[in-house]
């Protein structure tokens, strides 16, 4: 048996092992600790141990806006936030599964359909800020300094210079494919390439490959200093055209149709945000000295299209609950 | 204890409570995976390996294939499993520790099971022939057996336990890599935030919770290694 012996030990890559003692010895020690994390997570400072789930971006989340955020929230209502950063897409589909209690996006068009679906409820818009055309600084396709984000695209497919697309059905993905058929170009091909990740990644990539890629400005800006492109076509915020607009919304799971959503706490967590405090928040937060999101809650004047899918009037035949019945 | 055990963080670019957390997420989630995977995979090694019957090839088959089976595709399914959609949605198990445990448990067991397996076959049969005819039960003859094989089964824990500390394909599905806005990592461990770290470009701390990574399993391995050297005389 002394040879079964040293086949084992040789399968553990010459490591001699008696590990049931030594792990059981560590499990003590992990399980304690997980005790005690596991308490900070349900019970620890949140009302009545409650939980609330959200599924956001990766641009809210990579921003550290959220962070921010979040601890305004537990500030004031006593609840930690456990946040999923996912693409827009993804964090939809989340929702969809009932796995969370309100989602943070940007894609009206989805978030249309995810309300028209029934699933999501209390749409407010919550804050914006925009896109930018990013490249490599000796811009292959010439597009820089144009104000002209439909052109700039049109520009990089003919020249078929490398462009970096997330490819994942996040609210930038969304917002490249309605710039794509505005310049009547279907992507494709070798420069295009698709990565398949979040912003921040994507970005690396398109740095380390002197691609260009549409971000949001306060991704880029958060990620600046560790990448080698720069802004080739500026957003409405800072001029730039009307389509690189980028409006997040925030909206409930539909209770009715996930019974196990934590529907009040959601609105709180919407509440809040919405409120002049939470705007407040989003106004003052700042990176490299810059403003990353525009808080878009406030009114005086009444917004009705925020709350429906946008387009949407009583007589379309889609509102089931409107006044007129059918 | 390994946690406590990090010296402070000096001059790094982030929060040694974020680390500390982080790391005490891995070792939690993967020691209770591990824990219970060794609970469920020795009576089966066991019982596979002292049994004969038709299809035994077969199951064996299965296990060893089950070694190799991609992590992403299990977070996959226990992800539809404990979604609230899923069949254990009452649970509330998505995106949780304990979700992890189950992905991790499911990703460790086959190779607890397929490597004590082999361990509990090797022990050569003169050994039970000589157990039986002491007059052993058949509780004394697996006693004799594990105390045999102890080394390989060691092995197989240890190598379920690196399989889970390592993965993360499954553990960012099921877990959804959720740290507090106050930086404690509650389904963040460390292999879901190097994927963070590496997306965000911060480069550095990647690579910090990487040498974690590799020193928690050198460190295992050494301990487990000083055990069995003693073991071995």
């Amino acid at each position: 048996m002394t040879i079964q012996r040293r086949d084992f030990l040789a399968l553990a890559g010459g490591t001699a092992t008696a590990g049931l003692a030594g792990c059981t010895g560590m499990f003590s020690g992990g399980e304690e600790e997980s005790g005690g994390n596991n308490e900070s997570g349900s019970d620890g400072g949140s009302i009545a141990g409650q939980e609330l789930v959200l599924a956001t971006t990766t641009s809210t989340y990579d921003t550290g806006l959220l962070d921010e955020v979040n601890a305004a929230f537990e500030e004031n209502f006593g609840t930690p936030v456990q946040a999923i950063s996912q693409g827009t897409g993804a964090a939809l589909e989340t929702a969809r599964n009932g796995d969370c209690d309100v989602v943070m996006v940007h894609a009206r068009s989805q978030e249309d359909e995810f309300m028209r679906n029934g699933h999501g409820i209390n749409r407010r818009n919550l804050m914006f800020n925009d896109f930018v055309i990013v490249g490599p600084a000796d811009d292959p396709a010439g597009i820089g300094g144009g104000g002209d984000a439909v052109g700039a695209f049109q520009a990089i497919a003919e020249s078929e210079s490398l462009f970096a697309s997330r490819g994942d059905n996040s609210g930038t993905h969304t917002a490249e494919r309605r710039i794509w058929e505005a310049a009547g170009v279907e992507p494709g091909g070798e420069w295009y390439l698709e990565t398949g990740q979040g912003m921040g990644d994507t970005l690396n990539q398109a740095s380390q490959q002197g691609a260009y890629t549409l971000s949001d400005r306060g991704t880029f800006i958060s990620q600046q200093d560790e990448i080698e492109i720069e802004i080739l076509v500026q957003g409405p915020v800072e001029g730039g055209p009307e389509i690189l607009a980028n409006p997040y919304g925030v909206l409930a799971i539909n209770p009715a149709v996930h019974g196990d959503v934590n529907y009040q706490l959601a609105m709180s967590y919407i509440g809040f945000l919405t409120s002049p405090e939470g705007q407040q928040v989003i106004e003052e937060y700042e990176l490299d000295g810059q403003q990353l999101f525009f808080p878009q809650a406030l009114s005086e004047d009444p917004n009705f299209q925020q709350y429906v899918p946008e387009g949407w009037q009583p007589d379309d035949g889609e509102g089931g609950g409107n006044a007129t019945g059918e | 204890m390994a946690v406590e055990a990090l010296p402070p963080i000096v001059g790094l670019p982030f929060e040694s409570n974020y680390i500390r957390s982080i790391v005490r997420v891995s070792l939690s989630v993967s020691l209770t995976a591990v824990v219970l995977s060794t609970l469920v995979s020795l009576p089966v090694a066991l019982a596979v390996g002292f049994t004969e019957f038709r299809g035994k090839g077969l199951v064996t088959a299965v296990i060893n294939t089950g070694m190799g089976f991609p992590s992403v595709v299990v977070g996959l399914v226990v992800l539809f499993a404990v979604s609230n959609e899923g069949p254990l949605g009452a649970l509330d198990l998505v995106f949780t520790p304990q979700a992890m445990v189950i992905s991790q448990f499911v990703l460790a067991t086959p190779v607890i099971t397929g490597v004590s397996l082999a361990a509990v076959t090797g022990v050569e049969g003169s050994i039970r022939d000589a157990a039986y005819a002491m007059g052993g039960t058949r509780l004394d003859v697996a006693l004799v057996v594990i105390k045999e094989a102890r080394f390989g089964i060691a092995t197989a824990v240890l190598a379920g336990f690196g399989r889970a500390i390592s993965e993360v394909g499954s553990v960012l599905i099921v877990g959804g890599n959720i740290a507090y806005a106050d930086g404690t990592a509650y389904t963040r461990n460390i292999t879901t935030a190097i994927t963070l770290e590496a997306r965000q470009g911060r480069y550095e701390t990647a690579m910090f919770l990487g040498a974690i990574l590799v020193a928690i399993v050198l460190l295992v391995n050494a301990v487990v290694g000083r055990l069995g050297g003693g073991g071995r005389r």
